[in-house]
């Protein structure tokens, strides 16, 4: 928690719901008194809860730090790829010759190069690095060049001859459903990458229970992660100076998952993990788009080992949108009953994901889709259809928020039509639907803390939620809408009885605390994170922390940073290693200290007894981080030269002090090396067994040991006349356990919200026969600081029982609720109700022409929001080829005047 | 290509380059001065992930010839520190998350930088107008804002400590 001076600095007020067993200790800090200390039960804290700089925050703000694409090796070539031309073909021939003749280039790699196939589920491994025979995507991946610099590649790349033999493609994925032949993948009949049928409850009854039915098509667009840093890998053999060959593989790259990169690499090179060494330079975001193992990673190493030289290879943006692996598009089938209380008796979901060329992790995203539609609120029965379906585009594989952003959309709208339907208040009627935690739900996902409530109390509150809705000028409007997210998994998609997460640490005579940690930071901080949870612990300034990060080599294995799990588990794995080497400290300072180890209190670089309370304890408010309170530096042994040579002297002198009243961080490092000798602690988390989910299939993904949650309200304007969109504000409640770090949970918070916002209102993948239409930021439309609302983040504290300090995730949650905030805030606004996102202008201003053409209304009533058709020729549109409206039963549009929409001026 | 041997002068110091003359700025200064604070982050002048200051002005290196900028001074992200130590902005980016993943905040410095020597006390309209050359995609922009603000009372904080 944030000392109220410290909110007062930053000139703004913000709500922490603490338990009541913390808030005692909150008001003594609204007195601005130090509550009494008390190591074991840990609420005052001296750095977890205090906003600090990241601490690779410099080598960013000065342009110090190196991304892989900074680095370089003495005789390194650049590659560069041959991408596919066709979205689905046949590889006839390669000849390489003629590229392989111009002046600078070293080698060309072709499929045959390395013919094992991978993908980052083991259920899924169905991608060869370079095509083999056939290629299924615009983008895929056929040949690359690896030479002196880019010109020279890029010059020969045009001299590779392929030849194709083109198929007939699948460009959406309801087509693709019905294809017999020319599959996509011959194992894969009908396109399906997978499907699940999930019944929870029994939904019939529910149904039949239910005073009002919903039930609409919603569909939310292909949309990418467009992290700012292109993807980049530099792959390196190392000569073996016992064979004198080319030995161990090094491979620095964009990652935010370095173990399964390397088992990967280890998979398709045939070489054995140990000699695969990866490591992870600073990443320039990742929003899922590097947690997975992209061709190009495996494409350099392969390049690498056939040119017997480093080679790098850099992602130009056109590339990355082909690489990809964002938020399939993703069409919905949504039925809910509700009685007339407000209480939801049954949802039932049929979910089609449009999930490209290959599975990347399509068939957790189906899963995810499903299994999150628990967990929210309580929901007794729910049916789930999941489809993910291949067709001949860029793969779509993690982008934040899992699986749950488009069915959340989709959901939150119609819960909030429902609530109109029976006339009840948007926000009363989350209210009237929570769960009663701790509880297992329908589905099995474990839920124990729960901020949802105090979620929507803050943002009703502070939005003027109840003063205002309804009340604005025409044209303006509130919308409110709920989200969750995991904790990480709790399990592993390796499946296999390992820790999800080890950390070591180990501290040396000089009172330097290194901690070794698998975590990869992409950004988000989890370097920080971790240095500030073992700092708290072991009660040193954080400036003693240095965090060795993401390395094969050096540090033990992290299963990487997805599904927001790092600061769950990596915490909780940091928290223990550093409480088992603080106990050895504890061991040999007790005895220095004449008392047991468990009255030491170790707080701002000193140990000190925890009955007498004797020394300098300061003024009792927190400092900024790298200062020691005043009067604690008392003599350092190892500082001065008697100390580390002259032991028989300095043993003399203690014995002459006697025991001592308290110790330096330094002293008490130097006694427990003299005591145990080496000094290092080890950590490791596994989620436990009761929250790893049911029994079905399918059952392995949603279960986590803690969900986050998220209430959102947006305040929106449109322009009838044009149909444009405007975000004026969003209010964001995150319940995330604890804030261990809060100016970046803030901005994980805004971030994710922001990222909504971007879905909502502009960022689409536009595609026209498979190939993209806009693969630029601009022309992808990334919404610039012009385009961007105020966003209030409010954070709210529920503290996990299992998160470390009770920490949860803050990073992911929050993007699903924006969505649907937005278009609940549209339909206050101007009364249309939106059901494909984004919500363009166009797609605005044809819901209200159709709204306006409506003869009858009713609550399922389909406004059609798609736009007129000679806007939206590309495969994505319900419009396409003229059979949109027809092509779906439930789609009443198609019997109403679609065509006055679509031949409108 | 024939390479021709140019002056480029960056952040106060002359360096005698041999480049092509159809060498971008970026390229020269990342590969050949190996200064990589500034970065790529799209090829086509939209994200200006690779803004630098020629004469004071804030250029997109990307899309410009190195050759074009001899006799000017050019000061990249690694020239904005102060005497070793950051510049205020620099340290307000920090503390205030104005910066997560740091790959757009090279640009963002150079860009914030210009904004705030033609404007030194700039409005919240004027500061997002201001940063609308840039792309970030995790902070939202608004802890950019905060940090902005923040930079401004430290540097006139800073001043007055100094009258």
């Amino acid at each position: 928690m944030r000392s109220k001076r410290e909110w007062r600095r930053r000139g703004e007020t913000k709500f922490l719901v603490i338990p009541s067993a913390a808030r005692n200790l909150l008001l003594c800090f609204a007195n601005d008194e130090r509550p009494t200390t008390n190591d074991d039960f840990m609420t005052d804290f001296s750095i977890i809860g205090k906003s600090i700089a990241m601490v690779d925050a410099a080598g960013k703000t000065t342009g110090s730090g190196k991304y892989t694409d900074d680095l370089s090796v003495p005789g390194m070539l650049i590659g560069k790829i041959l991408h596919s031309p066709y979205p689905h073909a046949r590889i006839k021939r390669i000849d390489t010759s003629r590229a392989e003749k111009l002046d600078g280039v070293v080698t060309v790699v072709v499929g045959s190069d390395a013919p094992n196939p991978y993908g980052i589920l083991p259920v899924g491994h169905d991608e060869y690095a370079l095509a083999l025979d056939k290629v299924r995507y615009v983008g895929d991946n056929v040949a690359c060049v690896a030479a002196v610099d880019e010109f020279t590649a890029e010059r020969a790349l045009e001299l590779i001859d392929v030849e194709y033999e083109l198929l007939p493609a699948y460009f959406d994925p309801e087509d693709s459903m019905k294809a017999e032949t020319n599959l996509i993948h011959d194992n894969k009949p009908n396109n399906i990458e997978k499907d699940y049928h999930h019944v929870f409850g029994d939904p019939e009854k529910g149904f039949a229970e239910a005073d009002r039915i919903a039930e609409a098509r919603f569909i939310a667009n292909e949309v990418t992660h467009a992290a700012m840093e292109p993807h980049s890998t530099l792959a390196a053999f190392e000569i073996d100076p016992q064979t004198g060959n080319p030995g161990r593989l090094i491979v620095q790259s964009s990652t935010q998952v370095p173990y399964y990169l390397q088992h990967k690499l280890s998979l398709v090179l045939e070489m054995q993990m140990s000699q695969i060494r990866v490591i992870k330079p600073l990443v320039g975001g990742g929003f899922g788009g590097k947690s997975e193992v992209i061709p190009l990673e495996i494409i350099a190493a392969i390049a690498a080992r056939k040119a017997k030289a480093p080679v790098k290879i850099t992602y130009t943006r056109e590339e990355v949108f082909w690489a990809h692996r964002g938020r399939p598009r993703t069409i919905v089938d949504l039925k809910t009953g509700v009685k007339n209380d407000g209480s939801i008796t049954a949802v039932k979901a049929r979910v089609v994901q449009d999930g490209g060329a290959y599975c990347s992790y399509g068939v957790v995203t189906i899963l995810y889709s499903g299994a999150l539609l628990g967990a929210l609120y309580d929901i007794p029965n729910i049916q789930y259809d999941g489809y993910r379906v291949l067709t001949n585009k860029p793969v779509c594989g993690a982008m934040r928020g899992h699986g749950t952003v488009n069915v959340r959309f989709a959901f939150e709208t119609q819960l909030d039509e429902l609530a109109a339907a029976i006339g009840m208040d948007p926000a009363e009627i989350r209210q009237h639907n929570l769960l009663k935690p701790p509880c297992v739900t329908v589905n099995g996902l474990r839920v124990q803390s729960y901020g949802l409530p105090e979620c929507i109390e803050k943002v009703v509150e502070r939005s003027g939620w109840r003063q205002r809705k309804g009340k604005m000028p025409r044209g303006r409007g509130l919308g409110v809408a709920c989200s969750h997210y995991v904790s990480g998994a709790a399990n592993s998609i390796i499946r296999s009885d390992m820790p999800h997460s080890t950390v070591n640490i180990k501290i040396d005579r000089d009172g330097g605390v290194v901690v070794y940690t698998g975590a990869s930071d992409i950004g988000q901080g989890s370097d920080t994170m971790v240095a500030q949870i073992t700092a708290e612990t072991l009660g040193c300034t954080i400036a003693r922390v240095r965090v060795i990060a993401a390395d094969t080599d050096l540090t033990p294995i992290d299963i990487g940073s997805y599904s927001s799990r790092v600061t769950f588990m990596n915490g909780n794995a940091t928290l223990r290693a550093a409480q088992d080497v603080k106990k050895q400290i504890a061991t040999a300072a007790a005895r220095k200290m004449n008392c047991e180890p468990g009255d030491l209190i170790f707080r701002s670089d000193v140990v000190s007894k925890k009955n007498g309370l004797q020394g300098p304890r300061g003024d009792g408010r927190p400092r900024p981080s790298g200062q020691a309170e005043p009067g604690s530096a008392s003599p350092s042994v190892s500082g001065h030269v008697e100390g580390q040579i002259l032991r028989g002297s300095l043993q003399q002198k203690r014995k002459d002090e006697g025991p001592k009243e308290q110790l330096s961080f330094e002293e008490a490092v130097v006694a427990a090396i003299d005591f145990h000798g080496a000094l290092s602690g080890t950590g490791s988390y596994a989620p436990p067994l009761d929250a790893r989910g049911g029994k079905h299939k399918g059952a392995g993904v949603g279960p986590s040991p803690a969900y986050s949650y998220s209430a959102q309200v947006a305040e929106v304007s449109v322009d009838e006349e044009t149909g444009e969109v405007t975000v004026h504000k969003v209010w964001a409640s995150h319940d995330c356990g604890r804030a261990l770090n809060p100016v970046s949970v803030e901005g994980q918070i805004i971030g994710s919200v922001w990222m909504g916002m971007g879905q909502a209102l502009t960022e689409e993948m536009v595609w026209k026969d498979g190939m993209l239409m806009n693969p630029g930021l601009l022309e992808y439309r990334s919404p610039s600081s012009v385009e961007s609302p105020e966003v209030e983040a409010i954070i709210v504290e529920s503290i996990d029982p299992e998160g470390p300090f009770g920490a949860k995730e803050c990073s992911e949650g929050s993007l699903a609720a924006t969505i649907p905030a937005i278009s609940n805030a549209i339909y206050d606004a101007v009364g249309v109700r939106l059901h494909e996102c984004p919500f363009t202008p166009e797609r605005v201003l044809a819901a209200l022409r159709a709204k306006n053409n409506a003869k009858r209304i009713n609550l399922t009533e389909g406004v059609d929001p798609t736009s007129p058709a000679r806007f939206r020729e590309h495969g994505g549109s319900l419009w396409y080829r003229g059979k949109g409206p027809e092509r779906h039963p439930l789609d009443p549009s198609r019997t109403e005047t679609p065509a006055a929409v679509a031949g409108d001026d | 290509m024939k390479k021709e041997l140019i002056e480029l002068r960056v952040n106060g110091r002359s360096h005698e380059i041999a480049i092509e003359p159809s060498k971008l700025l970026l390229d020269a200064l990342r590969q050949d001065l190996d200064l990589t604070g500034s970065k790529r982050g799209c090829d086509d002048s939209s994200c200006g992930a690779c803004t630098v200051q020629v004469d004071g002005t804030p250029m997109l290196s990307c899309t410009m010839l190195a050759a074009s900028c001899e006799g000017q001074e050019i000061t990249t992200v690694e020239g904005v520190s102060e005497h070793g130590s950051l510049a205020a902005i620099q340290k307000a980016y920090g503390d205030w998350g104005g910066s997560q993943c740091g790959y757009c905040t090279p640009g963002f410095m150079m860009t914030v930088r210009h904004l705030l020597s033609q404007n030194p006390n700039p409005t919240e309209a004027e500061i997002r107008g201001g940063l609308s050359s840039n792309l970030c995609r995790c902070t939202g922009y608004s802890q950019m804002y905060q940090a902005i603000k923040a930079a401004i009372d430290a540097e006139q904080k800073g001043m007055a400590a100094s009258r």
